[in-house]
């Protein structure tokens, strides 16, 4: 029973006494190594184990969900890339009588139809226009929603004023200055769905701001006309307010004013979204201490002064998360201009898919999942922007 | 000597247009006459476009036969004898069908969801959230259209038809066999509002014990019992008098049984489907809003998970569910309109559409369709106000 690493030598020069207590060492006189933790704690394993496999019920829950996503997965990856046909002119290369085997999706329908999908029935030679169009807005959305861009103030009267008007003399067309008039009912696809959000989004801002002012108003016919406006528009369904848009509004108005398909849609749907951006607003104002508006007015400022200085720049940037959610659910809400008529994205797939022409079992899965992949793409796109704005506002409060 | 404040020049006179009051009037007066205007010109130039377009007004129609059918009544309903009157009341009762059935199973749907969110169990929390973010970020209308044109109008025809025990299942819609229920089946039914109440009974009657000795009694056992065992017993008594009328397959069509059909199955799938993924965001949201401190409270006063999460967390987290999880009822009942898009004999189908079409009376079809969803939405925001008052008031 010796003491390990005990020197030898000093064994030799001790007495018999010393030498017995010595040997008697009932205190390990420093640790040894310690053992690893049990291989199936750590690293992969003990990860599976922690957060796959810790209950029964959490085992069954694991095995449920692995079976369900080796059933989707696999089975979509086949539709999607594996069986679908990448070539050919007409329904054919997508019948599986024809190719002699399963077809998934039949991607030379959407190559076909790709420019109808973006542009409508666009004259070809005038489809440059749309593309400009596309460009200078991309470049105000940046502009506008990158807050460290210079001279953001230019930005949003580049967004709110200039664009909206060079967009129109674009699109619709001018005879003065040498571009043909294209009629509203040519337009479609890509194309229609930009132009009745963004829309949607430059009119109901504005709006909607007043509204929610009027709301927290000190006059009483104000804010009661805003709220009943607000209440009334929320509480139907958008189709109802375009059905109004679409056989009302040409009632209510003189016969030379009569307006055009689209733009009785886009009305109904500027009308909708401003009541939803108002109560956006307006929670965005009530986080606002009210010492604000007190210091503005000390410092002499007017009602409009006091806001356009003060209380609105901190409104609207705690509230550009939830404005952004807005219009995610406004470009949604676009669909449903289908329902009145007018050509928007879905509604060109939903034409096509019906085309004799490309008539097959998977034309229309083929379509539809085209129309998912786009409007998901931009949906989750701007709702991560959203939460990218909210962490960084967070982080500013944190402080 | 003091200074008399008071004695000093009085104000200057502000001049009138400059005083808030009759400022804030002069405004007032404005916006009302700028509505009034607009109401004016729209009333003048309307009924001068209804009278040159030779189209009545007022609510006569109301009680003109309405001619046309519809494909799913839950009243009696024919398109020769029933007024238009009559196919706004059908339509109304199948949008409150769609949407009354897509409420519960959103909720069952998202709450289920929403907890798996915040599963321990990482591949459940994953596949959830997938679930939430590819469901909200595309529109409802094209999940709809999915749903009807590329899965329910590609099951197989007629002839084909899938059958499960009795039930056909086709491109047409799905027909299950219907029970019917033959004399002493009354029996069961008092037998089964016994139960439900016996049931409400012992319930109240254990809260009261567990507030005096802290003990309570298996309610949930004994609930299901009396709620389900009683009316069953009756029925083993009474010999099962039910008969199932069995869908029969001809050669063109199927008769008996119930019809689901196609258009109602799609919007249902896709209202709740749809739904559900808000839902599940609003229950994550709720639940997280519940701070880590009375979770650990109540483990440290000896609760097991179970109840801890009964009795602490969703109590505290409904309080911040109930007011956004109304505004999604109210959404799903609103969004139930798009039955419009695939067909189904919804109130804007039936109403807002036929019956808008044929008599061309636009003004008053589409604001009585508006009074009815604006009643819809008052009516669950006041239900809804009521009770989120009785849960907030658990707050001390």
């Amino acid at each position: 029973m010796r003491a390990p690493g005990d020197a030898n030598g000093d064994i030799m020069t001790m007495s018999e006494g010393e030498l017995a207590v010595a040997e008697l060492h009932f205190v390990r006189d420093r640790a040894i190594e310690a053992q690893p933790p049990p291989a199936a704690m750590t690293g992969a394993m003990g990860w599976i184990r922690a957060n796959l496999l810790s209950t029964p019920f959490n085992i069954a829950l694991t095995l449920i969900i692995v079976g369900l996503l080796l059933w989707v997965v696999p089975e979509l990856v086949k539709f999607l890339f594996l069986d679908a046909a990448w070539s050919g002119v007409d329904r054919d290369a997508c019948r599986e009588a024809m190719q002699h085997r399963p077809i998934g999706a039949c991607w030379p329908f959407v190559w076909e139809r790709l420019p109808y999908f973006i542009y409508g029935s666009y004259p070809i030679p005038d489809r440059w226009r749309v593309d400009v169009f596309f460009a200078m807005l991309a470049f105000g959305v940046v502009w506008l929603l990158w807050l460290e861009a210079p001279r953001r103030d230019i930005g949003s009267l580049y967004f709110f004023v200039v664009l909206p008007v060079c967009s129109f003399i674009l699109l619709h067309g001018w005879a003065l200055i040498g571009l043909e008039v294209v009629d509203t009912v040519l337009w479609g696809g890509v194309l229609v769905t930009i132009v009745v959000s963004s829309v949607g989004i430059v009119v109901s801002l504005p709006l909607g701001i007043l509204l929610a002012l009027g709301r927290r108003s000190h006059m009483p016919t104000v804010r009661l006309l805003s709220t009943i406006y607000i209440e009334f528009v929320r509480g139907v369904p958008l189709i109802t307010v375009l059905f109004m848009a679409s056989v009302m509004l040409p009632l209510f108005v003189p016969e030379r004013f009569e307006p055009d398909k689209l733009l009785r849609a886009l009305v109904g749907i500027a009308l909708f979204a401003s009541a939803y951006m108002a109560e956006v607003v307006r929670a965005g104002l009530q986080a606002i201490p009210k010492g604000q508006f007190e210091g503005a007015m000390a410092v002499g400022l007017g009602y409009w002064q006091a806001m356009r200085l003060i209380i609105l720049p901190q409104a609207l940037r705690i509230t550009i998360p939830n404005i952004v959610n807005t219009y995610i659910g406004l470009f949604k809400d676009t669909t449903l201009v289908f329902i009145v008529g007018i050509f928007d994205f879905l509604h060109t797939i939903e034409v096509s898919r019906i085309d004799p022409k490309w008539a097959t079992p998977v034309t229309s899965a083929t379509g539809y999942a085209v129309a998912a992949i786009f409007y998901w793409i931009f949906c989750y796109a701007m709702s991560r922007y959203a939460r990218a704005i909210e962490a960084r506002l967070a982080a500013g409060d944190k402080r | 000597m003091s200074m008399d404040v008071a004695s000093g020049s009085a104000p200057a006179p502000v001049a009138f247009y400059n005083d808030p009051k009759i400022r804030s009037i002069a405004y007032q007066a404005t916006l009302c006459a700028i509505v009034l205007f607009l109401v004016y010109g729209a009333t003048t130039n309307a009924i001068e476009h209804l009278a040159r377009a030779h189209i009545a007004s007022g609510f006569g129609f109301w009680n003109n036969t309405a001619g046309f059918d519809i494909s799913q009544t839950l009243i009696e309903y024919s398109s020769q004898g029933s007024t238009y009157g009559r196919a706004f009341w059908v339509g109304l009762l199948n949008t409150l069908l769609v949407a009354g059935l897509g409420i519960v199973l959103a909720t069952i749907l998202g709450f289920i969801v929403g907890i798996s969110r915040l599963s321990k169990n990482w591949l459940l929390a994953k596949t959830a959230a997938g679930y939430v973010e590819t469901i909200r970020n595309i529109p409802l209308l094209l999940q709809l259209l999915f749903w009807y044109n590329a899965v329910l109008k590609a099951l197989p025809e007629l002839r084909d038809s899938i059958v499960l025990g009795g039930a056909y299942l086709n491109n047409r819609g799905l027909f299950l066999p219907k029970p019917q229920f033959m004399r002493g089946s009354d029996e069961a039914l008092v037998a089964a509002v016994v139960g439900i109440i016996c049931a409400v009974v012992f319930y109240l009657w254990e809260s009261r014990r567990q507030e005096r000795t802290g003990k309570r009694g298996p309610v949930f056992t004994v609930a299901a019992i009396l709620i389900l065992g009683l009316p069953l017993a009756a029925l083993a008594i009474e010999g099962f008098p039910i008969k199932f009328d069995f869908p029969q397959a001809g050669r063109f069509n199927i008769g008996g049984g119930i019809e689901v059909l196609p258009e109602f199955a799609a919007l249902l799938f896709g209202l709740t489907i749809y739904t559900a993924a808000f839902i599940a965001e609003v229950v994550r949201a709720g639940i997280l809003a519940v701070s880590r401190g009375q979770i650990e409270a109540a483990y440290s006063l000896g609760l097991r998970p179970r109840p801890t999460l009964r009795l602490i967390v969703v109590p505290q987290a409904m309080r911040v569910i109930i007011p956004p999880l109304t505004s999604q009822y109210l959404n799903l009942t609103k969004n139930s309109s798009l039955a419009v898009a695939i067909g189904y004999p919804d109130l804007v189908q039936v109403f807002t559409g036929t019956v808008l079409n044929q008599t061309g009376q636009a003004v008053e079809v589409v604001a009585i369709t508006m009074l009815v969803y604006l009643s819809i939405s008052l009516v669950t925001s006041l239900a809804m106000n009521i009770y989120n008052r009785r849960v907030a008031l658990v707050e001390r």
